[in-house]
């Protein structure tokens, strides 16, 4: 009887979470529409905003998908950053001879090959996964230098660390509902129009590859949960003992895990070098397989919280990007501003003290630097991401739950 | 069909340098308890590995119902029909009782409702009154034990391993246990059941199997052995006996608790309002379920936890507020519960090993250097005095068995006469010639005026042991006990609050 | 059974130095087959890699593995204590930036003014360094990723102080010029090549000899390694785990702020990004550190070896071949050098193990008898 009662009661838990979260949101919504109301940069949510916004997500998303395959099934990959860089070779090679179809595919094959080197290490021979990792990003910067000079060198729009020239991914306008948005968007009404900009973004000139970076977000998460396969893996991650003393293969889960993995950052370089730009050169990621692997920590290693995670590090990231980005980002330092100071008094009042005094105090300079600035310097816009990134993880680590046995070495046989 | 017979003809396995099983032979008929016993270390766990599929026999052969199997993995030992419950749990607490049964026998009824139904059949048919849907971090011993048994059964499980499955549990536990595993037997399933524990064994078994050094050494009929004889058995000679002789009890005090509580981030009490004095001289003894609080009791002495309230004296000195270094600093030794977590680096060298936790007193280290010299000369004479069996002081910790492991490290923290001594599950997992040579220690310190602390999950152990015995339940003290007069059941309902009866 | 015996000879050799060697090797082999792979000529490749270098190349095989070593030794204290200071690269950023202003502004007069920049680089290190010790102590962030954010943090902050309170020089900036007299002397050691051996670069050898005595004598070595080997029992043991984590994160990032020093006095005396700057040094650190096993003569063979292939490599181009081709290298020797360790450790453990078993049932059967 009693086990019947609070089985409800985490049902009523999930749908008042569930509640609170959209509640939440809308409340975000909100203070962003009244801070481009107050700043009058209307910029901070315009059509051609977001939709940067979300090209700048894109790479993001894939690799933090990426870092969470393979850390579900207990393997730290930091060697994305190096699998992605791989995928941007693979794609404009093979998109510039064989078609953008064969540039995805190769591209994501690329990172597989990445992923593969990093099983085999870490999981073969218990190589540590961070160690690992750093070698592979080595590697990968080197082959990919090695590549571009070795292949691209002699072609029509090539150069030693360049390429440019090769098809990509169709586009397409969804109709009417662009149209429709982007008009309502222009009008600049309170929330109405934040809303509008968001859909116009994502309907127009939408890429191909961006739907399908938003349908793996869905893939991932029926799969790894709703499937046993997906039971499987996650199994491996949180008790790979237990798993093996019940027949399962854990090798084989890791390695299948590791390679997705590898193929999903693969995939995150494909974007750069197909949607995010039509060209490729050397070193295009940025370090963009590194704030994946920040997302999907932010994320706390699940699907839905690495793309908000994706979405919020893609907006800066692709604000970054824009022209005249430094009235935005001021705009934006007003927003953190009061969003730090609704955050400090909600830890106060849930009794971490000292956190929300210490967020009051990053909001009380937040505010400061807005009033005494007009601008924020473009440098300070391009290491936004990274600034945001330490802060979320400074503030909700201790709330992460990672996978039990992620990171730790594992061989058979040592069951029991 | 649910009745199997299992035969272990002959089995052999080698590790590197060891012999873990030789000509191992052992009868597993129908329907019966049948109980494999053995001290620490005599090859039982391997016994059970290779019956269970997770490591090959280099020689010998399994035969199920009269024809010969050979297993490669646990999924050839569930498909035959063999299920274990291996004595550390393994279940993944981040997922729910329903994902640990199924996960890799998804085939069997799904991993949604079909699945959730079957478990709550099973679990209802047994009485182990288990939710599919609680995720098992939530789970006590108890519970998580009956998950892994749910496990088994759901599987299809005809020959259930259980490996030291009383080790976790208070009396009355084992007694729900034990009724759990009749009701299987009555249906048809057999039981092997390891265990050191004779009273228990002589109390479930059907049939008993002796194992010693790496084999079967004999059988034995409950019904008639006595305990005497199967110690015989085992380990060729009587069991060691914990008892102490007259009491050597002072009115000096050497560690005083005075109303210390300690609560974790959340505001929950992990020790609340405890108070409790060790003498000079005198043994104290905590017993308790494991996890109700005895862990942080010996941290917040150590240092290693704060104390919100309360004092903690060390003879005169207070060291509540003191780093762990301050207080091994001030004389108190410290025999950790997990050896290799946290009593030793295991790749180091003795030597090395000898100088952890001294790192600030002669002769291991001399003005903020380590003395090679002094530390290896000590760690000879731990070597020495305490009988611990290895090549010398170059030989890394991990090359040692736990026996010898143990009495490395009890030797170790009772160098430079302490005045006080920490001991955590100090014989777990040890072999009978270390547990005696332990005792010995420790009842001899305790002559010369050594006040010792002692947590114990082995009931034998705290009240042989012990002066005085204090019960811990859910993070206060709530009983105390002469050892000479308190039985095991009064015991097992003070540790469970009378809940288990 | 303590001296020299051809058993504990044989373990070294095959523990130590086997492993390294067959990293190196391997990492040639899979070069060479990825360059024939593409088309390239694998032989030109190692003739270029084994040609003997000429005096340029040799002198600056001595300063980068000057720096390198340096470099490595950051993150080699990290390590022996379990941390990744993946942060070694933004800490000699930050250390760099705050020297060469420092230095440039001539506070301090004459040859003083060394000294001071170095104390003052290796401060700025350090608290770069414990941004991510703190974190990790105070808020359980992984000091990995936040080391990683703080790496791009300190490039961009780097470039963004130099042209705001910089000087500019042509179309960069710079921060201003070191003085004259603080300019130290170098050697003159290779004729034919430009430039002299940096006379910092001997500050190596003294981080190196100070880390050796640091780690494998004092105490606070013995609670590092401890604490690197297993946190659970160094804090059974008495060492404060989180006071270590600061101070070996800080240690670590004061050394990492001293890896660009030997080239700043000796040839560049100045500092901006990218031109008057060589980046990337902290990343190879962390490379050489585990090629060398963590030891400071391993430190000193490992960056020696990286400085030999990156310094060989800038003649590849002549052979056709890209010269990232030596950042493959590079990669899959640490890659396999890893894999190797993990081998061999297994291994020994195994032999060990069974040694033990032997001698202790040969005693125990001599007793018997």
């Amino acid at each position: 009887m009693s086990t019947q009662q609070s089985v409800s009661a985490e049902v009523v838990r999930a749908r008042t979470f569930r509640y609170t979260w959209w509640l939440a949101a809308l409340a975000v919504i909100v203070v962003i529409s009244t801070v481009r109301l107050y700043t009058g940069t209307d910029r901070i949510t315009a059509p051609g905003t977001l939709r940067a916004a979300i090209i700048g997500a894109c790479p993001i998303l894939l690799a933090g998908l990426g870092g969470l395959w393979a850390e579900r099934a207990g393997i730290v990959n930091i060697g994305l950053e190096g699998q992605m860089l791989l995928g941007t070779w693979g794609a404009a090679f093979f998109a510039y001879h064989y078609g953008p179809l064969a540039g995805v595919l190769g591209a994501a094959l690329m990172g597989l090959i990445g992923g593969l080197l990093h099983a085999i290490a870490t999981v073969s021979f218990g190589v540590d996964h961070i160690i690992s990792g750093v070698a592979i990003n080595i590697v990968g910067l080197g082959a990919v230098g090695f590549l571009a000079k070795t292949t691209f060198d002699d072609l029509d729009g090539g150069g030693p660390r360049n390429l440019s020239g090769y098809s990509t991914p169709p586009e397409f306008t969804v109709p009417l509902i662009a149209d429709g948005a982007r008009s309502l968007a222009d009008k600049h009404w309170f929330v109405i129009s934040d809303v509008a900009g968001a859909v116009a973004g994502v309907t127009t000139r939408l890429s191909v590859l961006t739907v399908l970076a938003f349908v793996l977000v869905a893939v991932t998460a029926w799969v790894l949960w709703r499937t046993s396969f997906g039971l499987r893996l996650r199994s491996c991650g949180e008790n790979p003992q237990a798993a093996e003393t019940l027949g399962i293969n854990v090798y084989r889960y890791k390695y299948v895990a590791v390679l997705i993995s590898g193929a999903f950052a693969g995939l995150g370089g494909a974007y750069l070098a197909m949607v995010a730009s039509s060209s490729f050169t050397v070193g295009q990621t940025g370090g963009r397989g590194y704030i994946g692997l920040a997302t999907m920590i932010f994320g706390n290693w699940r699907p839905s919280g690495v793309l908000t995670g994706a979405l919020m590090f893609g907006y800066t990231d692709g604000v970054s990007l824009l022209s005249n980005s430094g009235a935005i980002v001021h705009a934006l330092l007003l927003l953190v501003a009061i969003l730090l100071a609704v955050f400090a008094v909600l830890k106060v009042r849930g009794g971490e003290r000292v956190t929300g005094f210490v967020i009051a105090g990053i909001s009380v300079g937040a505010f400061v630097w807005y009033f005494l600035s007009e601008t924020v310097d473009a440098s300070f816009t391009g290491m936004t991401p990274y600034v945001v990134t330490l802060f979320v993880l400074a503030v909700f680590s201790q709330r992460l739950r990672m996978p039990a046995a992620d990171g730790k070495p594992y061989r058979r046989g040592g069951a029991g | 069909m649910t009745t199997i017979d299992v035969e272990a003809r002959g089995i052999g396995k080698r590790f590197p340098g060891v012999v873990a099983n030789h000509d191992v032979s052992l009868h597993i008929r129908p329907e019966r308890v049948h109980a494999l016993i053995g001290e620490n270390g005599a090859g039982k766990s391997t016994l059970m590995k290779i019956l269970y599929g997770v490591q090959p026999a280099d020689d010998g052969q399994i035969v199920i119902d009269g024809s010969p199997v050979s297993f490669t993995s646990p999924t050839d030992a569930i498909a035959a029909g063999i299920g274990m419950v291996f004595q550390h749990f393994m279940l993944a607490d981040n997922l729910t009782v329903a994902e640990n049964i199924v996960l890799g026998a998804e085939k069997l009824h799904g991993i949604g409702d079909g699945a959730k139904k079957e478990i709550r059949a099973i679990s209802e048919r047994f009485g182990f009154g288990l939710d599919p849907d609680t995720l098992v971090e939530r789970l006590g011993v108890a519970d998580r034990q009956r998950v892994e048994i749910l496990k088994v059964l759901y599987r299809g499980a005809r020959l259930i391993i259980l490996d030291e499955p009383t080790a976790v549990l208070v009396p009355q536990e084992v007694d729900a246990l034990f009724a759990n595993l009749r009701e299987l037997v009555g249906q048809g399933r057999s039981v092997l059941f390891i265990s050191h524990k004779l009273d228990e064994v002589r109390q479930i078994a059907d049939d008993i199997t002796v194992m010693r050094r790496g084999t079967t050494v004999g059988t034995a009929d409950p019904k008639t052995a006595t305990k005497r004889e199967l110690a015989e058995l085992m380990v060729g000679a009587e069991l060691p006996s914990p008892a102490t002789s007259e009491s050597t009890v002072t009115d000096r005090p050497v560690l005083r608790l005075d109303g210390v509580t300690v609560a974790d981030e959340s505001g929950r009490d992990l020790l609340h309002d405890i108070s409790l004095t060790v003498h000079a001289g005198e043994v104290v003894g905590i017993a308790g379920v494991e996890g109700n609080g005895q862990s942080e009791l010996v941290e917040v002495v150590m240092g290693m936890l704060r104390a919100n309230a309360g004092t903690i004296r060390l003879g005169d000195d207070d060291i509540t507020r003191l780093s762990t270094r301050a207080v091994r600093d001030l004389g108190v030794g410290f025999v950790p519960e997990d050896r290799h977590r946290h009593g030793l680096v295991l790749d180091y060298p003795l030597w090395e090993n000898r100088v952890l936790g001294h790192q600030t007193s002669a002769p291991a280290v001399r003005r903020g250097l380590v003395s090679r010299k002094g530390a290896r000369a000590d760690a000879q004479r731990i070597i020495d005095q305490f009988d611990v069996r290895t090549p010398g002081v170059d030989t890394s910790a991990r090359a040692l068995s736990g026996g010898n492991q143990q009495k490395f490290i009890v030797g170790r923290e009772m160098s430079g006469n302490p005045r006080l001594l920490i001991a955590s599950h100090p014989t777990r997992g040890v072999d009978v010639g270390a547990q005696a040579a332990i005792w010995d220690h420790i009842r001899a310190a305790r002559r010369e005026g050594l006040g010792v602390l002692l947590v114990s999950a082995d009931l034998d152990e705290l009240i042989g042991l012990s002066d005085r015995l204090e019960v811990i339940l859910r993070s206060r003290l709530t009983a105390r006990f002469d050892p000479s007069s308190v039985t095991a059941s009064d015991l097992g309902e003070a540790m469970t609050g009378g809940e288990a009866a | 059974m303590k001296g020299l015996t051809p058993r504990r000879v044989l373990d070294t050799v095959v523990g130590s130095l086997l492993p390294p060697l067959v990293a190196v090797v391997a990492a040639m082999v899979a070069t060479s087959v990825l360059i024939a792979a593409f088309g390239g000529s694998p032989g030109s490749f190692l003739e270029v890699i084994f040609s003997v270098p000429n005096d340029r190349v040799l002198l600056s095989i001595i300063n980068q593995s000057a720096m390198l070593s340096i470099s490595g030794i950051a993150a080699a204290i990290g390590f022996r204590m379990g941390l990744f200071n993946i942060g070694v690269e933004g800490q000699y950023i930050v250390g760099s930036c705050a020297g060469a202003f420092f230095a440039g502004s001539g506070l301090v007069p004459g040859p003083l003014n060394i000294l001071a920049t170095l104390v003052v680089a290796a401060a700025a290190g350090a608290a770069y360094a414990s941004i991510a010790g703190l974190l990790r102590v105070f808020r359980g962030v992984s000091e990995v990723i936040s080391a990683i954010m703080l790496n791009y943090i300190a490039l961009t902050m780097a470039g963004y102080l130099v042209t705001k309170y910089g000087q500019a020089s042509g179309y960069t900036f710079t921060t201003e010029r070191l003085p004259l007299d603080a300019q130290p002397l170098g050697f003159k050691i290779f004729p034919d090549a430009p430039g002299d051996v940096w006379a910092l670069s001997s500050l190596a050898i003294i981080l190196g000899i100070g880390y050796w005595f640091l780690i494998s004598r004092t105490r606070f070595g013995f609670e590092l390694r401890v604490t690197g080997e297993s946190e659970t029992a160094a804090r059974a043991s008495g060492v404060n785990t989180k006071k270590m984590t600061l101070l070996v994160m800080a240690l670590s990032g004061a050394v990492a702020g001293l890896v660009w020093m030997p080239a700043y006095f000796g040839s560049v005396h100045t500092f901006g990004t990218p031109e008057n700057f060589q980046a990337g040094l902290g990343f190879i650190g962390l490379a050489v550190a585990l090629l060398g096993r963590n030891r400071t003569l391993g430190i000193f063979f490992a960056a020696a070896l990286f400085a030999f292939l990156s310094g060989q490599s800038n003649n590849l181009q002549s052979a056709g071949i890209a010269k990232d081709v030596i950042d493959i290298t590079q990669g899959i020797t640490v890659l396999a050098v890893v894999v190797a360790y993990e081998v061999v450790g297994r291994r020994r453990a195994k032999t060990e193990a069974e040694r033990v078993a032997r001698q202790l049932d040969a005693e125990r059967e001599g007793a018997a008898a």
